[in-house]
């Protein structure tokens, strides 16, 4: 049943990514930036996390839990260092994430040849 | 009177395309008109480090069966008349950095092929050079980078997208004797109906088609039916219906004579969205398939109309609408003179 309700869940996020794509006529850079906005709007008021106590990694694996986890790293240094803190503690949980994208990214580039 | 009418040629002199030459990638090759292009290749990146090596390396191998077909080197050529897609138009500038042919860079997006044809054509009738080559190239990597996503970001293409030709094609023109006479030209002007959306070229371009067919018939008199073929450069599946509807309006009726390179070129099992297009696109089809069939005699006359997205990527940025524009070559079979 977990896995059903995070199947669904995050089918339903892509789906509105999706119809955004479909017939707002907007760009797939606009969809992503849209939705981690969303996610740390909706973090903002406290609901994304139940959206995960609910959803597991239907809320965690859409792009939607990124905004989430930058307003979580960026509030909890605000707490430890004040104002500076935002721009420390922003990128705090979701580093690994962004190094990992880098690392291969950079590996599959030395392997493989773009096809066109 | 070469200029007839309001911006029409029709040259004063024979001008013939003495030789043609094309080469394309794979897609193309395996589309319905493999067999008539000279040199295909199997891998997008025709042996080359990179796209924009792969484009030039098209363009030279084109031009080169192209000369080699009538036993010429490039010193037999007067002026080397080409542009491409990309900024600056760099695979004709390279290309002609390469060969030392005297060189005219033009940029007419997709309609460059029967840009450059149209121009070198009076460039030989005014007498102004014995031979010219006109050369055009575009390559699907490099264009689909140049004008939408990179192909490696993954960005969904809707319906309307079309497919850019990978390929270059490239004429031989001179008073010397061939199979197949360039009789006159028709400029286009720039048309814009508000289209803004680089994935619907094909509605964007319609209209500037349509406006330099009218015109052309207007400017020699002309009906449809005295044409076996009118064909668009890259209107593709969306933009074909719109410049038929378009004509009837103005009382041509080009339904049973129209067709397009775009929807020529690929087997619509290739996903190819609604069609091919590039600067190659109309290039291909013309030098390959279309030189072939009024060499033999199979067509008679054929009104080539290339069309142009003349956008660029900053400019759809800024939200601005696309301008089109439109030029068209009438190549006829020498068979039917007399």
């Amino acid at each position: 049943m977990e896995y059903l309700i995070a199947f669904v869940c995050g089918g339903l996020i892509c789906v509105v990514g999706q119809l955004l794509l479909d017939f707002i006529k907007i760009t797939p850079a606009h969809v992503m930036t849209l939705f981690v906005v969303t996610g740390a709007v909706l973090d903002g008021f406290g609901l994304y996390d139940k959206f995960i106590e609910f959803a597991g990694a239907g809320a965690t694996i859409p792009i939607t839990s990124f905004g989430h986890s930058l307003l979580h790293g960026a509030m909890k240094g605000a707490e430890e260092h004040g104002l500076i803190g935002i721009g420390m503690g922003m990128f705090e949980l979701t580093s690994s994430g962004i190094s990992a994208a880098i690392l291969f990214s950079f590996l599959a580039a030395l392997i493989f040849k773009p096809k066109g | 009177m070469i200029l007839t009418g309001k911006q029409s040629w029709v040259f004063q002199n024979d001008l013939y395309i003495n030789a043609t030459g094309t080469a394309v990638g794979p897609k193309e090759k395996d589309g319905p008109l493999k067999e008539t292009f000279d040199v295909t290749f199997d891998d997008l990146h025709c042996g080359e480090k990179n796209w924009e090596l792969a484009e030039r390396k098209l363009m030279n191998t084109a031009i080169e069966t192209c000369i080699q077909k009538l036993n010429y080197t490039y010193d037999d050529v007067d002026f080397f008349l080409a542009g491409d897609l990309l900024n600056q138009n760099v695979t004709a500038n390279f290309v002609a950095r390469q060969n030392q042919i005297p060189f005219l860079c033009m940029f007419g997006a997709c309609s460059t092929s029967m840009e450059t044809l149209a121009l070198g054509s009076a460039l030989v009738d005014g007498g102004f050079a014995n031979r010219i080559i006109a050369a055009t190239s575009s390559h699907n990597a490099t264009a689909e980078r140049q004008f939408r996503y990179p192909t490696e970001y993954g960005g969904q293409k809707p319906d309307t997208a079309t497919a850019t030709v990978t390929g270059s094609g490239a004429a031989l023109v001179s008073k010397e004797k061939g199979k197949v006479k360039i009789t006159s030209a028709t400029i286009g002007r720039v048309a814009d109906y508000g289209i803004k959306d680089p994935f619907d070229m094909g509605s964007a371009m319609a209209p500037a088609a349509a406006q330099t067919i009218s015109q052309h018939f207007k400017d020699l008199g002309r009906e449809p039916s005295d044409y076996d073929l009118i064909v668009t450069g890259d209107l593709s599946g969306v933009g074909s219906p719109i410049v038929k509807d378009l004509l009837k309006e103005e009382g041509y009726n080009v339904f049973s004579t129209h067709n397009d390179c775009g929807l020529m070129i690929y087997r619509p099992d290739q996903n190819v969205f609604a069609g091919g297009s590039g600067c190659a696109c109309s290039a291909v089809v013309t030098y390959g398939h279309l030189v072939e069939q009024i060499a033999k005699g199979e067509l008679k006359r054929v009104f080539v109309v290339a069309t142009g997205a003349l956008l660029s990527p900053t400019m759809t940025q800024q939200k601005e609408t696309i301008p089109t524009i439109a030029h068209g070559v009438v190549l006829e079979s020498v068979e039917v003179e007399g």
